[in-house]
């Protein structure tokens, strides 16, 4: 029989510490839908994603209901379409279809304008490539991602060279407003087949055909359980681990009921503590919990490790499949603590580098100069996907040259994606080291020092 | 369905007959009842079950959320698989 305490505890989870089912994401694969001709693709990717998604709005509202958890957002993740337009070379027309798809649909976005080219690409998918930044200007619901790096590969040094240009010319081509385009596109190393979050979802080639993966959050209810604890960090790794349990299971039931509801399989729980910019939904927060003055200070590395291996460690007993990105995410502008940390100068580029390597994603939604060169921002790619590769783990760039602002300014993208002070990048060029290509080897995995 | 209900409102004379009129009303059958008063707020826990209920569950959810708010009580009704599933290995 439940307790009382165990009823208000779950209750007080919702109402006051920002409990929530982030995503339900349904996978849905478009092997079937493709022609060598590109309006017939186009229209048998909208049907299949409108008849196999009309029902995800409604189902995700009464699970919300019958629970009394909030589910955030219901989104939509697809094949790579870099695979599913290259026998019909009308990539345009699938971005458009797929945001139409969206609409009606009524989901709130859609992820898979992807390409997997960490060792090598295509002629087809260099041109792929090149109309991401267009995709992304002309479609509302649209995200990307590209993987340019993996453990086993190296990494593809032409691709990330590619990817600072197109980085640049998204944020042009969406300079009305304030860039966003690039917030809408993630580059990674050892990007994952079932991730549920955006704006890096999307459905892997070796997933079933509708399959439904959940994104739990809750960082506000790890700092309410850590406020609690006054003892060594030992206590502090226990109580995160206890907390990521609960929060986990939520997800876990969540998702099952989800892919009966929708009569899809039941793919993996993510459970990652993502943040939003409302107060008390922060994980710079959870950092600073645990004693730091600030995120930033010397200790933020350590004391986000401890976060992030006991985000795992918990999650993972609490649910049959855990996969996804399961752990802490720390993009800059969809934190409260982390926004501020950023504008009072107390986390640095080069420190938010150093968490990226403990943390579960990477350098997620910073804001740079607009001037920045495309250089250096593939160079910030290389950085990151080095620290993917070498540490055998998902890492990401989802930086924001912000066309026409420079440090000092904000830039405001609302909702769940915030806003963000522009960050310093060194001044220092890596043109050269850049513009060789080429790739860098797969690292070694043993005799690790 | 087994369902937990949250009762918070101002202590007063005849909650607990207003709310099981209501429960009694849509049908929902009471198993346990607990209930205190933390200081001028009265906070009741009860278990129930729907299955003599005609309703949805999203409808009965809304249902009682809207007497409650009629006679000043948050009334909110949940599936107990949540409770469970969190706090039940």
């Amino acid at each position: 029989m439940l307790t009382d305490k165990e009823i208000l505890e779950t209750m007080g989870m919702v109402s006051s510490q920002h409990l929530d089912v982030r995503c339900i994401t349904m996978g849905i694969s478009l092997f079937d839908c493709i022609s060598e001709d590109a309006a017939r693709t186009a229209t048998k990717v909208y049907d299949k994603i409108t008849s196999y998604a009309k029902d995800l709005v409604s189902v995700g509202d009464k699970i919300a209901t019958m629970y009394g958890v909030p589910v955030v957002n219901k989104r939509v993740s697809v094949t790579p379409i870099s695979l599913v337009g290259a026998a019909s070379g009308g990539y345009l027309e699938l971005a458009l279809a797929l945001d139409r798809a969206a609409a009606e649909a009524g989901i709130d976005f859609i992820g898979g304008y992807t390409a997997l080219v960490q060792k090598g690409a295509t002629a087809k998918e260099n041109s792929f490539l090149e109309t991401i930044p267009e995709a992304l200007s002309r479609t509302k619901k649209v995200c990307s991602s590209v993987n340019v790096a993996s453990s086993r590969a190296g990494i593809n040094m032409d691709a990330v060279r590619k990817m600072g240009e197109i980085v640049k010319k998204a944020a042009y081509l969406t300079r009305d407003e304030d860039s966003i385009g690039c917030a809408k596109l993630v580059v990674f190393a050892n990007a994952v087949e079932d991730n549920p979050f955006m704006a890096g979802a999307f459905h892997g080639t070796g997933e079933a055909d509708k399959v439904i993966n959940v994104g739990v959050s809750g960082p506000g209810v790890v700092k309410a359980a850590l406020e609690k604890v006054e003892g060594d960090l030992t206590e502090v790794a226990e109580t995160v681990k206890k907390t990521a349990f609960k929060v986990t299971r939520v997800g876990q039931l969540v998702a099952k009921t989800a892919a009966e509801m929708l009569g899809g399989e039941f793919g993996i729980v993510d459970l990652s503590l993502a943040p939003t910019p409302a107060v008390g939904d922060s994980v710079a927060r959870i950092l600073e919990e645990m004693g730091l003055e600030r995120v930033g200070a010397c200790g933020t590395t350590a004391a986000l490790a401890l976060l992030n291996d006991a985000v795992k460690k918990g999650g993972i007993m609490a649910s049959s499949h855990v996969g996804g990105l399961s752990g802490a995410f720390i993009p800059v502008s969809e934190d409260i603590g982390m926004i501020e940390a950023a504008a009072m100068g107390a986390l640095p580029m080069e420190k938010l580098e150093a968490m990226t390597a403990v943390c579960s994603v990477g350098i997620d939604m910073v804001a740079v100069p607009g001037d920045t060169p495309a250089e250096v921002i593939s160079a910030m790619i290389a950085d990151e996907a080095a620290i993917g590769v070498v540490n055998h783990k998902t890492t990401a760039v989802r930086v924001i040259p912000v066309y026409g602002k420079g440090v000092g300014e904000d830039v405001s993208f609302g909702g769940l994606l915030g806003r963000a002070p522009i960050m310093r990048v060194s001044g220092y060029s890596p043109e050269k080291f850049i513009s060789r290509g080429g790739r860098i080897p797969a690292p070694l995995s043993s005799n690790k020092n | 369905m087994n369902v937990i209900i949250s009762v918070i409102g101002k202590d007063r004379i005849g909650i607990i007959r207003d709310v099981s009129t209501f429960l009694a009303d849509l049908n929902i059958n009471i198993v346990d009842i607990s209930q205190t008063l933390m200081g001028e707020y009265f906070t009741m826990i009860m278990r129930a079950n729907t299955e003599k209920s005609t309703m949805p569950i999203d409808k009965l959810i809304v249902a009682l959320r809207e007497k409650g708010e009629a006679v000043g009580l948050d009334i909110n009704l949940r599936s107990e698989e949540i409770f469970d599933a969190m706090h039940r290995i």
